[in-house]
């Protein structure tokens, strides 16, 4: 049956109306890529400008003159090694838990749901956790607390990705190696770990990405320290705090700074988080 | 699990050696549960600590102002008197401005890459959005300070101030001088922070539609946005919803970005343009310099509420994921 002419106007009406709102789409994703480029290109400009051998090598400056970010640098990278020192073998240990031992009880499913809570928790609120544990009581900021936030950042992160990647190890490969009669926790150490550690491997360095970053937690834990400092019980600098610092502030040198270590930061995220990927996609 | 070592069905020298060899791992082996049980517990130590410790620090402020904490507007640390109004009005409106921009835009590119995207483009385009996630919030916070503000300032505000300004009862959200920095600031860049997590989770409930169901409705001669309209949101209603939430638990308790772009001024102003504040804002310029138990505690007081508001929304994202997990398991 032949459509009439009426109906076939209908049709191109609906056609048309649906093409503009695809097209919409379309809009959408471009208004996502250039919120992107912008950044991006922003953060490039300016940070490269500002980015010299001195940054690296001088500590932060007092208003008004030159300077490096030599300390906050290291200031960083102390404190995420320790919290991913802290925060990667409680969270794998977890994931275990989660997997391997408790995977359908009650317990389980409540820590589950409170670790997806904490994943998403206002880091913030967890910086006010640890003043109210860590420096409140000691009476003094320090690396050591800053770290210790930053390790409760980490656990959520560790702990999901290990139980996700346990779970995709075949349950016949546990299986035979029971049926070999190894112990339960050797199956888990030496079989079920082995198959997954590339998956565990990217749960820690989306961690360490996650943490780079982050600012909130370190306000009022590690404060911030104008001088070298390797003590960790001391107020010590690190770079997202540095950069918050020196981005408010009215002063050139400062600002030009903060750009260089955004841009710094940044490279080292998307760096992470691209190699994580890689390396996720490269096991499944 | 079968028990190893009382497993000695064969006799003989050899199996006793074994069993013997076996027992030896019985201690280890129970050692390493209880290891692992103890770090899964930890994670509820970690929340039970937070909550507590939020509730102690902040009792001063209840104890001194009660329940006024919540509903008063002035704060005069000078004169120890507090209140959160105004940083809640700045959350919870700059948060919800940032939805109502994220969510069309966001669901709209996951439509985009799930039925319009020329396969190639897929992947790139998806890690593109996806990148706008990895980027630490400060790095949004310095941009929007140094680029975005300014260029509200000189190109969009005068413009909305024209447009809306002299409307009777939408004029009221345009009134007083294009500062840049303040409430619609921050929501904007609040909004493109939050986008990636709409995308990203809307995409992959949109993949989990049959496409039985797609197909019958093209072959009933439905057009791509009507098989869309009709067909895939229906279907995939509850996890959108569920990751718009959580979007909205990120916006919630977001900091650094919102901290550079906001103002930082105490006021229930009622116009979008004018400088504000929210409870992160607030916390992160204010702590450090905070003097006295009852500032502390004030600052303290407002991590609770903020807590509490995103836990709630955290909470409510979760429990509808989790509904669409079981159904998708069943």
């Amino acid at each position: 049956m032949a459509l009439t002419e009426a109906q076939l106007a209908k049709y191109r009406r609906r056609a048309r109306g649906g093409r503009i709102r695809m097209a919409l789409s379309l809009g959408a994703t471009l208004v996502g890529l250039t919120a992107l480029a912008l950044i991006l290109g922003a953060l490039v400009s300016k940070g490269i400008a500002g980015l010299n051998l001195a940054v690296f090598t001088e500590t932060t400056p007092p208003p008004g003159s030159t300077g490096g970010l030599l300390n906050p640098i290291v200031g960083s990278v102390l404190m995420t090694l320790i919290a991913v020192a802290i925060g990667t073998p409680l969270g794998i240990l977890a994931g275990t838990w989660l997997a391997e031992y408790g995977a359908h009880s009650k317990l389980a499913g409540v820590i589950r749901f409170i670790n997806d809570i904490l994943l998403s928790a206002p880091s913030i609120v967890i910086g006010l956790f640890i003043y109210e544990l860590m420096v409140r009581p000691v009476g003094r900021f320090s690396a050591l607390a800053g770290a210790v936030a930053l390790s409760v950042i980490v656990i959520p992160v560790v702990l999901r990705t290990t139980e996700d990647m346990l779970r995709l190890v075949p349950t016949q490969l546990r299986e035979a190696a029971f049926a070999l009669g190894m112990p339960r926790s050797l199956v888990i150490r030496r079989v079920v770990y082995k198959a997954a550690s590339t998956g565990m491997v990217t749960g820690v360095l989306l961690a360490v990405a996650r943490i780079s970053g982050e600012t909130a937690p370190l306000l009022f834990t590690a404060l911030n320290n104008q001088f070298f400092n390797a003590d960790l019980t001391q107020p010590t600098a690190s770079l997202p705090v540095v950069i918050f610092q020196f981005a408010m502030s009215p002063y050139k040198q400062w600002q030009d700074l903060a750009w260089a270590g955004a841009l710094l930061i940044t490279f080292t995220v998307l760096a992470l988080s691209v190699f994580a990927r890689a390396l996720s996609s490269r096991t499944k | 699990m079968v028990d190893i070592t009382s497993d000695r069905i064969e006799t003989g020298d050899r199996s006793v050696a074994r069993a013997k060899a076996l027992a030896r791992y019985r201690i280890p082996d129970s050692i390493f549960e209880v290891l692992t049980r103890s770090a899964a517990i930890v994670v509820l130590v970690i929340l039970g600590g937070v909550i507590l410790s939020l509730i102690r620090g902040a009792l001063p402020v209840f104890e001194t102002f009660g329940f006024d904490f919540l509903g008063t507007s002035s704060w005069n640390p000078a004169k120890e008197r507090f209140g959160a109004l105004a940083p809640i009005y700045g959350t919870v409106i700059s948060s919800l401005i940032a939805l109502v921009i994220a969510m069309p835009l966001g669901i709209g590119i996951a439509i985009f890459l799930t039925e319009l995207c020329p396969m190639p483009l897929r992947r790139p385009i998806g890690i593109a959005i996806e990148l706008l996630a990895g980027i630490p919030s400060i790095i949004y916070g310095i941009w929007g300070l140094f680029f975005f503000a300014p260029f509200l300032q000189a190109n969009v505000q005068p413009l909305l101030i024209e447009t809306f300004g002299e409307l009777p009862l939408i004029g009221a959200l345009f009134a007083g001088p294009p500062y840049g920095v303040g409430l619609l600031t921050a929501a904007l860049v609040l909004s493109i922070m939050i986008l990636p997590f709409i995308t990203s989770i809307s995409r992959d409930v949109f993949e989990t539609v049959p496409p039985m169901l797609k197909e019958s409705a093209y072959g009933l001669g439905c057009t791509t946005w009507e098989v869309v309209r009709h067909v895939v949101l229906p279907y995939t209603r509850v996890g959108v919803i569920g990751g718009i939430m959580l979007a909205l638990g990120r916006a919630l308790g977001e900091t650094m970005a919102v901290t550079f772009v906001i103002g930082n001024v105490h006021k229930v102003a009622g116009s979008l343009l004018a400088p504000a504040t929210t409870i992160s804002a607030t916390i992160a310029n204010e702590f450090a310099e905070a003097s006295g138990d009852l500032y502390v505690g004030a600052l303290i007081a407002l991590g609770l509420i903020l807590f509490f508001i995103t836990f709630l929304v955290l909470a409510g994202a979760r429990l509808l994921l989790l509904r669409l997990e079981k159904r998708a398991g069943a």
